[in-house]
């Protein structure tokens, strides 16, 4: 039974990172279309370690990234600045952002990059960084920014997706309502990441 | 045992869970009962792979983005060999049009589009699919809208959170229940998206507003309506309406919600 999902999987403690879009964007997204990837990387995580984790952030350009941070629920979701962004890990355990630059194994932590899902609004590609079966952290690396009308909508529905995620379990929530559009990309994405991980 | 699945299809994500095995705990301790299990579960198992199928064929008859479909071809005026599953539909959609004095119509914006109908129709179809197969316990999950049967767990209801449309990182509430359906109208994802047929102007007057019924397709269209009704007139509506509650999120963050509404609150 490996089709493990969103509701009712994730056992996480931390809540993590998340991401710091703006809420209301007036400036157009710099590299529109194609790869114009909102990366959130473990500030650690690219100094060495952790191969799988994504294509390397250093250019989210101009995009709506520097715009101040937004963390969630207490965490340590500093993302703000554009390109090196940041997010540690508030799992109190697990590498934090140290450990991540040696080897990785120590802590059992890995980061598996999900397909991209592709959903009529554009790709939605996630990365998950688990540690044994927990999820700790999921990154956002692409959705869509088409229009404007997106970016508000993924400013509002991927925090939320991530936060359904990740408080799922904790909260004993079987299945959300409310929640239609963005999902479709999200969830497949992040299922992708949970079967490669065999968690 | 539980049996999950997650399947794209209709523009949106399934999530299908299925509770298998006689509650869990002590009794799965003996090897009989096991036996049983891994037959419930094979059959289960099945039961998903055939409702999935089946989301896929409604998907292929009804989408209103697939220029091929039965719906896109009659909606530009292209003849159509009958079909009676079409028939059912429109049948239905033209009863909660009558039901909700045209706040829901299968011509939202002038032009044929069930879809209000058909998402909540189709999970339904799950619901029957895997009750056929054995289910007694499971939770569909379609696009934000939500069908349940049975429990998860011995004595614990089904729990679902209503996505809050003002704040990302939290619920605006928590309901739980057994044999429900819960659908949720709003702004937040899709916009202004809602047309008030009476004014073919888009509906504001909520930022989301969720319904409780027992069936999803009736449930999600009623909170379609009542999300083009507007707070004053739909939420009275909805009180009225024997078997449907209501909780609404105001555009300025208050909520109003049906007097029976609270008893499938948590917490």
């Amino acid at each position: 039974m490996r089709r493990a999902i969103v509701t009712g999987t994730a056992t996480v403690s931390g809540v993590v990172l998340l991401l710091g879009l703006k809420p209301h964007s007036d400036t157009p997204l710099a590299a529109k279309g194609a790869n114009n990837n909102f990366t959130i990387t473990q500030s650690g995580a690219q100094g060495g370690g952790q191969p799988s984790s994504a294509p390397s952030s250093s250019s989210a350009s101009g995009s709506s990234g520097s715009s101040g941070s937004s963390g969630t629920s207490g965490s340590s979701g500093s993302s703000g600045t554009s390109g090196s962004s940041s997010g540690s890990s508030s799992q109190p355990g697990s590498a934090p952002s140290s450990s991540a630059s040696g080897s990785a194994p120590a802590t059992g932590s890995k980061t598996v990059t999900g397909d991209a899902a592709d959903t009529r609004y554009g790709p939605v590609q996630l990365a998950v960084t688990f540690s044994g079966k927990k999820i700790t952290q999921i990154q956002v690396l692409e959705y869509p920014t088409e229009t404007g009308r997106d970016q508000e909508i993924n400013t509002y529905a991927i925090p939320q997706l991530n936060q359904e995620a990740m408080s799922a379990q904790s909260a004993n929530i079987d299945g959300v309502s409310g929640a239609t559009y963005t999902s479709e990309g999200y969830q497949q994405s992040l299922q992708s990441a949970i079967d490669k991980a065999g968690a | 045992m539980t049996l999950r699945h997650v399947e794209p299809v209709m523009g949106t994500v399934f999530s299908i869970v299925v509770e298998a095995g006689a509650g869990g705990g002590e009794l799965q301790k003996t090897n009989k009962i096991d036996k049983i299990n891994e037959m419930d579960e094979s059959r289960l198992g099945a039961g998903i792979a055939t409702a999935v199928a089946r989301l896929h064929a409604i998907d292929a008859k009804f989408s209103t983005y697939r220029e091929d479909s039965a719906i896109s071809r009659m909606a530009r005026g292209e003849s159509v060999e009958r079909d009676s599953e079409v028939a059912e539909v429109l049948r239905r959609c033209a009863e909660v049009e009558a039901d909700t004095d045209g706040a829901f119509t299968a011509y939202p914006a002038g032009r044929l589009d069930p879809s209000g109908w058909v998402k909540g129709w189709a999970i339904e179809e799950v619901d029957r699919i895997l009750r056929e197969a054995g289910s007694r316990d499971h939770l569909i999950v379609g696009g934000g809208d939500v069908q349940a049967h049975g429990e998860p767990g011995l004595g614990r209801p089904w729990t679902v959170g209503i996505a809050d449309p003002r704040q990302q990182d939290r619920y605006a509430a928590l309901v739980s229940g057994r044999d429900f359906a819960v659908a949720t109208s709003g702004t937040a994802e899709r916009g202004a998206h809602i047309i008030d047929p009476a004014t073919a102007e888009p509906a504001t007057g909520f930022a989301s507003v969720t319904l409780i019924g027992t069936r999803i397709a009736r449930t999600d269209a009623y909170a379609t309506a009542v999300f083009a009704m507007g707070p004053e007139r739909g939420l009275e509506w909805a009180q009225e309406r024997d078997g449907i509650e209501a909780y609404a999120v105001l555009p300025d963050g208050r909520t109003v919600e049906t007097s029976g509404f609270a008893r499938f609150l948590v917490g």
